[in-house]
């Protein structure tokens, strides 16, 4: 039998719109906003000034602590101001403002399209490489991946697993990177299993993506270290521990990391971003993203450097529709929405999703009628109405206790709810809350 | 000027179902057995759901209205399903002031006190149900003859009450037998009872229906059934000549009626699986129980009712099977 995680789950429509459109190069913008913090951890700080000429791939902001990323021009061109800018989050960020001329790349970039697949380095110049190119979790968590692939003191990987799922709704980025890049693809998995020092890999891809799946298959027909797993489609399964037991049969125990039980993942498009900058020395400063909804006329997969503001993806795309009510930078599930299309992309932008004024809105609330489908749709085994209940009223002990920080966010309970509840609104306070009292605990 | 965009929190998609959905499709599910009250115990029928059904909608409205002082919110369809459930466990000649009463003690004692819609304790169709019989003893065991549509006065007893009868008298189970309708009789509904309780199979289709729309899972009906066949069986081979077979158990005195339309009842049944075919297995223990040796012929209302009372303490300490309660399964941690 075709092998998925065991608790829990949802089913939502796939609208997988541009699935069958090929990756586009989107055309150079006049400006961009490169953030300086677009990574989970200390934002990066800033190396250039105003008035510096860049280059792309030129570092204009480095790392500043363990859990952090180096920033990249993605366009070549004069720096204008360093100041705050519209971000995702709704509040302003700082960043870098570059104004364009020109496509002037570094000279250490190799622009050659040939897949490189000699890997000459070793596992620490691997590491190296991938830490200056400032490389994070591209699936949209974006934790540096340098820090993901050294296991704390005492802990070893044991498999590499790679994140082909693209569970959410409407995304087809990955989907279209392992059908146009697969050869890049594999050197990117080798050279990670190379830096973890692991014998074994594993890609996991839902069967909703048959011909990924045969491209992958027949690519690395003739090996036995890394195998092409296809899964059954459910939603949340591209989260990580849901990933995990449904391809290795571990189960992440609560609290615990992946590396806990041996396992390190990481996503498509991180692994591609991987192939560059150790194959080609190409930082991370484009990638692609799905542009989507289902009034948006012409919905597409395209590469776009980093720092582009979404309208001109938007205007690629066909322009905003007449009735688009709501913009989500990410899937339906786990997306945030957006307040204005100025926003840039960075490098958690795995897609942009116009929605229409009807869907838009949430339906009015209804009492709670103890259908307990929360329960059971929710993939970490927890129990989402009560979850809500204590953090309405505050009762953060019952709510740690009842595993609140399990909870991963996937928002199957309040997909799920028939009296459209705010379950997920109310486990995130109360996860906040939850989160502030364990620290302050350890202290 | 910018068009302003919706802004909130994720997910922002969602499966459609509702409140409204739910209530209704159970209320729809019922209508083959509703069909079959019909053609069984004519138009009486008709009149009964219709009085219990306006009632219990009426005085919930009448509560939030000017009790509550709230926007009514009738149309979600769980007061006219309690209607259509009280209905359904009322002899179908049941005179319409008792059924008046039935529907105020269900909407207005078992629900609304305790904050509505969600938050009752126990199920109203069932509340209002147990204090007709308790209030209108007479009324509530008479049962019309079957056909017997416009011919009034013919009374005759349901197959549970024959047998308690019976051996209440010293009559051995085996002679009882042949004043008991056939098992296919029992599958049918070709037998005396409550309006909507007879038929096995019109109760299975609203009930196969409901867990293909997912409405309900299988937990709650399948634990309830096992339980009660497993609990008399023990008995009915221990000594046959004393106690009835798991199939007659089954069939009759409404416990398909009760596995999947009124122990499912979602606000009063417990919220994971694991407490859910406990509360089942309750559920039908005490069904057995009341009929061997209560004093009632049936007992799923009673046994749904005790269950119900326990839920809380299911909820409680029943927990769901967690994600990552696991032992470290490799060489780290």
């Amino acid at each position: 039998m075709i092998k998925t995680f065991k608790i829990g789950g949802v089913h939502p429509a796939e609208n997988k719109l541009s699935a069958e459109k090929a990756i586009e190069v989107l055309a150079l913008p006049k400006s961009v906003f490169i953030p300086v913090g677009q990574h989970i951890g200390a934002p990066a700080e800033a190396v250039v000034q105003k008035g510096d000429q860049v280059k792309a791939g030129q570092l204009i902001a480095r790392s500043s602590g363990f859990v952090s990323a180096n920033i990249h021009s993605s366009v070549s061109g004069t720096v204008k101001k360093i100041d705050i800018g519209p971000d995702t989050s709704g509040y302003p960020k700082k960043g870098v403002y570059i104004d364009v001329e020109d496509d002037i790349w570094d000279e250490q970039i190799d622009r050659s399209s040939e897949v490189k697949t000699e890997i000459s380095l070793d596992s620490a110049a691997i590491l190296a490489k991938i830490q200056d190119a400032g490389i994070v979790g591209l699936g949209g968590a974006t934790f540096p991946t340098h820090v993901k692939l050294v296991p704390p003191k005492g802990m070893k990987a044991e498999v590499l697993l790679i994140n082909g799922v693209e569970c959410e709704p409407y995304l087809t980025s990955d989907h279209r990177m392992m059908l146009e890049h697969g050869a890049e693809l594999v050197v990117g998995v080798q050279l990670l299993m190379k830096a973890l020092n692991v014998t074994r890999a594993a890609i996991g891809i839902e069967n909703n993506k048959p011909d990924a799946i045969e491209k992958m298959k027949d690519l690395l027909a003739g090996q036995n270290t890394i195998s092409v797993m296809p899964l059954q489609v459910k939603y949340p399964q591209g989260g990580e521990k849901q990933l995990i037991k449904a391809v290795t049969g571990r189960e992440v125990p609560s609290g615990a990391l992946p590396i806990s039980v041996g396992v390190v993942v990481t996503n498509i498009a991180t692994t591609f971003a991987v192939y560059e900058a150790v194959q080609k020395n190409k930082p991370l400063f484009e990638r692609i993203v799905t542009v989507t909804g289902k009034s948006v006329q012409n919905p597409s997969n395209f590469k776009v450097r980093i720092g582009t503001a979404i309208s001109q993806l938007i205007e690629a795309a066909g322009g905003l529709p007449e009735n688009c009510g709501k913009i989500i930078n990410g899937g339906p599930m786990m997306g945030k929405a957006v307040a204005n299309i100025e926003i840039p992309v960075t490098k958690g932008t795995s897609g942009i999703l116009m929605m229409p004024e009807k869907e838009a809105k949430r339906r009015a609330v209804m009492p709670c009628i103890r259908c307990s489908r929360c329960v059971s749709v929710c993939p970490m085994g927890l129990e989402p109405f009560l979850l809500m209940t204590v953090s309405e009223k505050q009762i953060w002990e019952t709510a740690e206790n009842e595993r609140i920080m399990d909870c991963i966010e996937c928002g199957s309970c309040s997909y799920t709810c028939p009296a459209n509840r705010p379950l997920l609104d109310y486990i995130r306070l109360g996860k906040g809350k939850v989160g502030a009292l364990i620290r302050t605990r350890k202290q | 000027m910018t068009k302003l965009f919706t802004i909130s929190p994720s997910p922002h998609i969602h499966s459609g179902d509702s409140v409204n959905k739910i209530m209704y499709s159970v209320i729809l599910a019922l209508l083959p057995a509703f069909i079959w009250a019909v053609v069984m115990f004519g138009l009486d029928s008709v009149r009964v759901t219709l009085v219990a059904v306006a009632a219990c909608v009426a005085f919930e409205y009448l509560i939030q209205k000017y009790i509550l002082q709230k926007t009514p919110q009738i149309t979600d369809g769980s007061a006219a399903l309690t209607g259509v459930l009280l209905a359904f466990n009322v002899p179908a000649s049941i005179p319409s002031w008792m059924l008046i009463v039935g529907a105020l003690v269900a909407i207005g004692i078992a629900k609304m006190p305790f904050g509505g819609l969600g938050n009752n304790p126990f199920n109203p169709a069932l509340v209002g149900r147990v204090f007709m019989l308790i209030s209108f003893p007479v009324q509530m065991t008479s049962w019309p003859a079957i056909h017997s549509a416009g011919v009034d006065a013919i009374t005759t007893a349901t197959p549970l009450a024959i047998l308690k009868e019976g051996i209440k008298n010293g009559q051995p189970v085996a002679e009882l037998y042949k004043s008991l309708p056939a098992n296919m009789d029992l599958f049918l509904g070709n037998m005396s009872g409550s309006l909507g309780e007879i038929s096995v199979i019109a109760l299975l289709i609203g009930g196969i229906f409901l867990l293909v729309r997912k409405i309900i899972t299988w937990h709650i009906p399948v634990s309830v059934l096992v339980s009660s066949a497993i609990f008399s069986g023990i008995f009915w081979v221990i000594d046959p000549g004393k106690y009835t077979d798991p199939i007659f158990q089954l069939m009759t005195g409404g416990l398909i009626l009760g596995a999947f339309f009124m122990a499912t009842d979602m606000v009063t049944s417990p919220m994971n699986a694991k407490a859910q075919l406990l509360f089942g297995a309750g559920i039908g223990m005490l069904t057995i129980t009341i009929r061997f040796w209560g004093a009632y012929p049936e007992g799923v209302s009673f046994a749904i009712l005790i269950m119900n009372a326990l839920v809380p303490l299911l909820n409680r300490f029943i927990k769901p099977k967690r994600f990552g309660e696991v032992k470290i399964q490799s060489i780290n941690g």
